[in-house]
């Protein structure tokens, strides 16, 4: 099997995997960050939302042949402590039922507000695509606002 | 006094044999097995709470948690009663242990039936705590109070921690029946507390059974059969076992697994299969059920479910009949985590971690097809990524053990979202007719029939009660394509068809929706017809309650408005669908909620069940079918299986509770039902057209 050097939330790391491998798998089962979830893998639901360069990645589409030397931040990358201005809102607003879905929703938030760091509905409502079965979308929309009025670009 | 009691022997005896990993910990630092040595006792009195003497304070959720909210709900109860500072405890879900009684998640039943158990639970470890420190201050138990982790002397303010009094707590002799607080004093109940794993979650910890990892586990897939109706005939693994990564691949049943490495080298492993498989029974399509469902409103039941009065009477005398058929589709439960098990069965025993709302009956499902004792079975209960009714059924859990057992390993079985959405226990499809006589102006008879995939039906529901002839009538299409409970099961099929049809009648009337359901609720209080299995008033106060939080009868401009009301899981709700038309599309703008639930334990937590219901039901209402054809499931994924979004979800969901200190009621499913008619009816205010077919999607365009 070939071998990858890939640069994971800022660390250098190796596999062993086909050079088909998705990244998400790569992500779950050789490197143990779980925290991106496996939902879909068609790139429908977002679970596996990842920043790939700083963009908004479904990591079950990007196969690890394609990752090359690009920057890949999981959510255990997103901040160092767990207080990125998202993270901190979801807290806040009490966001989550089941949580499946709210890494990539996160991951999908924090993008948008490094692009646009006051987002309207309508430009929340167009970019976040992702599916939260348990129907948080308000509380997800509200916290996206919440962090937006906190400086939520960091 | 300073003995500890024979009872709580036995609970340590009990958790060390049947608690699993989880209370290993505990039991080992406990050495009061033998009745000595009780210098670093720590306190349980039950099998709920632990405090070390260290002064960690650990509490236990009996019921899974599946995003319904009860891992911090239930421990709300708990530490209400202990007098407990919330911020400093930490709370596990327990593992299957009998001494928890039934940890069974569904039917929105956790908190009703645990409401008073898990106050006494905390109640008598407070009682315990306080006794231990008057009899170290020598003083009476009545001088003392306890107070956020604390137990303080009245006189002197002196004060002893819960962790300092620990050790000599689990002497004391466990009371009975202690005093519960009087819900004026609640410091805790009725407030609004974040979920415990909010940290947790939003930082990506390994909380969910899919998350699974451990030494020596290999992951798999499973190739089952293609369509509802066909069985394993023959496979191939030569291709698959040469797939990279791939280890063995092993028969359980009518499914073929592949075991291997990683969860993509077993998935590429799984497409290398060459498997024949045949034709077991009738291999059904969706048609061929809308059809059969024709057939059978087409006559009448052997027997009416319920029959008031003389409805084919009213039927006959009446100046006008309305006569209308109201449609619901299959659907899959599509919990955001795709169902997976962990499970190492080798000799002779199995130890099992995944997710289910079901572990007794999981547990004992493993035993059975293990033909091995249950006391051989642990279960450990990981948080869960969504239910709503899905893992009911331990099928999961039980494929997991088979695939372990034949390969003698430790596995991971993973299901594709495919898997899950091609092996569903679907909410089942339906078709309702129904019929309503006017004369004179007024509502005759009501008579609805229900054919569908099961049997399932609520005859005593309302209007049932308040209308003089009413007749309810249900028909079973026998077939084999499994259903079961999906998120309020029958209720949300059938609080559709007849608050959309309770429209219909109003709009004959010329009446107010609003008032009219008012006035029926005001006939079946004062003369039910019947027996009446709601309670009118409480009805009523959450119609009247969202009637004054939208200002009924005050449309804003450029707005339109539906309504609908629905009793489930003894709870009322009552909703408020704003709809605008865009370009003449129509976008749900708001939602308000008015809910009858008795007690709310953890009012940010209803709040978000309530919100959740309403984006659930809206987007399946709206969007949302699984089809068939062949016995196989057209939409397998999401995409086809078309699912609601943010710019679909209305930009508000205002949700209002009637205050009530009764015992709580139902609430992971009651907020569901009401809001699919409650759409119905804005969409007919808003076009003239009645959507009496889900999804709405199907026939206009949503902007």
């Amino acid at each position: 099997m070939p071998k990858y050097t890939l640069s994971v939330n800022n660390k250098q790391m190796s596999v062993e995997v086909d050079a088909d491998t998705p990244l998400l798998w790569v992500l779950r089962d050789q490197l143990n960050l779980v925290g991106t979830k496996y939902g879909c893998g068609v790139a429908q639901c977002g679970a596996c939302t990842i920043h790939y360069n700083g963009s908004p990645v479904r990591s079950c589409q990007l196969p690890i042949a394609a990752v090359g030397n690009g920057k890949v931040v999981t959510i255990e990358g997103l901040s160092e402590n767990g207080d990125h201005p998202v993270q901190q809102a979801w807290i806040e607003m009490d966001v989550a039922q089941c949580g499946y879905c709210q890494a990539g929703q996160i991951m999908a938030a924090a993008a948008l507000l490094k692009k646009n760091s006051n987002p309207t509905d309508e430009e929340i409502d167009t970019t976040i695509t992702n599916i939260c079965r348990c129907g948080t979308n308000v509380r997800i929309r509200k916290a996206i606002h919440l962090a937006a009025s906190k400086g939520g670009k960091s | 006094m300073s003995h500890p009691s024979v009872s709580r022997r036995n609970f340590l005896r009990v958790s060390m044999i049947a608690g699993g990993g989880m209370l290993v910990g505990f039991s080992a630092l406990s050495n009061s097995e033998t009745g000595e040595n009780t210098e670093a006792t720590p306190f349980s009195p039950n099998a709920y709470i632990k405090i070390s003497p260290d002064g960690k304070i650990s509490l236990m959720s009996p019921n899974p948690e599946i995003g319904q909210g009860v891992k911090t709900s239930l421990v709300m109860l708990i530490a209400e009663e202990m007098n407990v500072d919330w911020q400093t405890i930490d709370v596990e879900i327990a593992p299957l242990d009998a001494k928890y009684g039934s940890q069974t998640t569904g039917g929105s039943g956790a908190i009703r039936s645990r409401y008073a158990p898990l106050r006494q639970a905390g109640a008598t470890a407070k009682a315990m705590l306080i006794a231990a420190a008057a009899e170290t201050w020598g003083v009476a138990v009545t001088d003392c109070y306890a107070e956020k982790g604390f137990v303080i002397y009245k006189s002197s303010g002196k004060k002893l921690s819960y962790g300092e009094l620990a050790t000599k707590a689990a002497g004391m002799p466990v009371p009975t029946n202690v005093p519960l607080k009087d819900p004026k004093d609640f410091t805790i109940i009725g407030t609004r507390v974040k979920d415990v794993d909010a940290k947790a979650i939003v930082t990506g910890k390994p909380l969910f059974g899919i998350d699974t990892r451990k030494e020596g586990m290999l992951y798999a897939v499973v190739a089952r059969p293609p369509a509802h109706g066909k069985k394993l005939q023959s496979f191939d693994d030569s291709a698959a076992l040469k797939v990279n990564g791939v280890k063995k691949v092993v028969q359980v049943k009518n499914s073929v697994a592949v075991l291997a490495t990683s969860t993509w080298a077993a998935m590429k492993g799984r497409t290398a299969l060459k498997i024949n498989w045949e034709d077991a029974s009738k291999l059904e399509s969706t048609t061929d059920h809308e059809k059969a469902f024709r057939e059978l409103l087409s006559k009448p039941a052997a027997t009416p479910n319920r029959n008031d009065g003389d409805v084919d009477a009213a039927m006959a005398a009446a100046t006008k009949v309305l006569d209308v058929m109201y449609e619901v589709p299959v659907l899959s439960h599509a919990q955001m985590e795709p169902l997976n098990f962990y499970a190492d069965v080798r000799d002779g025993k199995a130890e099992l971690y995944g997710p289910t709302q079901v572990p007794q009956s999981l547990v004992s499902a493993v035993a059975k097809e293990l033909n091995i004792p249950a006391t051989n079975v642990s279960l450990g209960l990981p948080r869960q990524g969504g239910g709503f009714g899905r893992k009911l059924r331990p099928d999961n859990g039980v494929e997991a053990a088979l695939v372990s057992q034949a390969a003698q390993c430790p596995v991971q079985v993973q299901w594709s979202r495919e898997d899950d959405m091609q092996n569903d226990f679907y909410r089942p499809s339906g078709m309702f007719r129904f019929k309503a006589a006017f004369k004179d102006g007024n509502l005759e008879a009501w008579h609805q029939s229900f054919a569908s995939l099961s049997n399932g039906r609520s005859p005593d529901t309302y209007p049932a009660g308040a209308v003089k002839n009413l007749k309810i009538e249900s028909h079973s299409l026998p077939t084999n394509i499994p259903t079961g409970p999906w998120r309020a099961p029958t209720h949300n099929v059938q609080a559709f068809a007849n608050e959309s049809f309770m429209d219909e009648v109003a709009h004959e009337l010329k009446k107010d929706p609003v008032a009219f359901r008012l006035e029926l609720l005001k006939k079946a209080k004062e003369q039910p017809v019947g027996k009446l299995a709601y309670d009118p008033d409480k009805f009523i106060s959450v119609i009247e309650l969202v009637a004054k939080m939208c200002n009924w009868g005050k449309t804003p401009a450029n707005t339109y408005r539906g309504f609908s009301t629905w009793f489930s899981f003894n709870s009322y709700v009552a909703q408020v669908v704003e709809i605008q038309m865009l370009k003449g599309k129509p976008r749900i703008t708001k939602v308000y909620c008015a809910v009858h639930c008795g007690k709310v334990v953890n009012v940010s937590g209803a709040e978000n069940q309530v919100q959740g219901a309403v984006v659930d039901g809206l987007g399946h209402a709206v969007y949302t079918k699984l089809t068939f054809n062949n016995g196989a499931a057209v939409q397998t994924n999401f995409g086809p299986y078309n699912f609601v979004r943010m710019r679909n979800t209305p930009l508000d969901v205002v949700v209002q509770f009637v205050p009530s200190e009764e015992n709580p009621t139902g609430l992971g499913e009651p907020g569901l039902p009401p809001i699919a008619p409650a759409l119905a009816n804005a969409l007919f205010a808003a076009t003239g057209k009645r959507f009496r077919k889900m999804p709405f999607v199907d026939d206009i365009q949503f902007a």
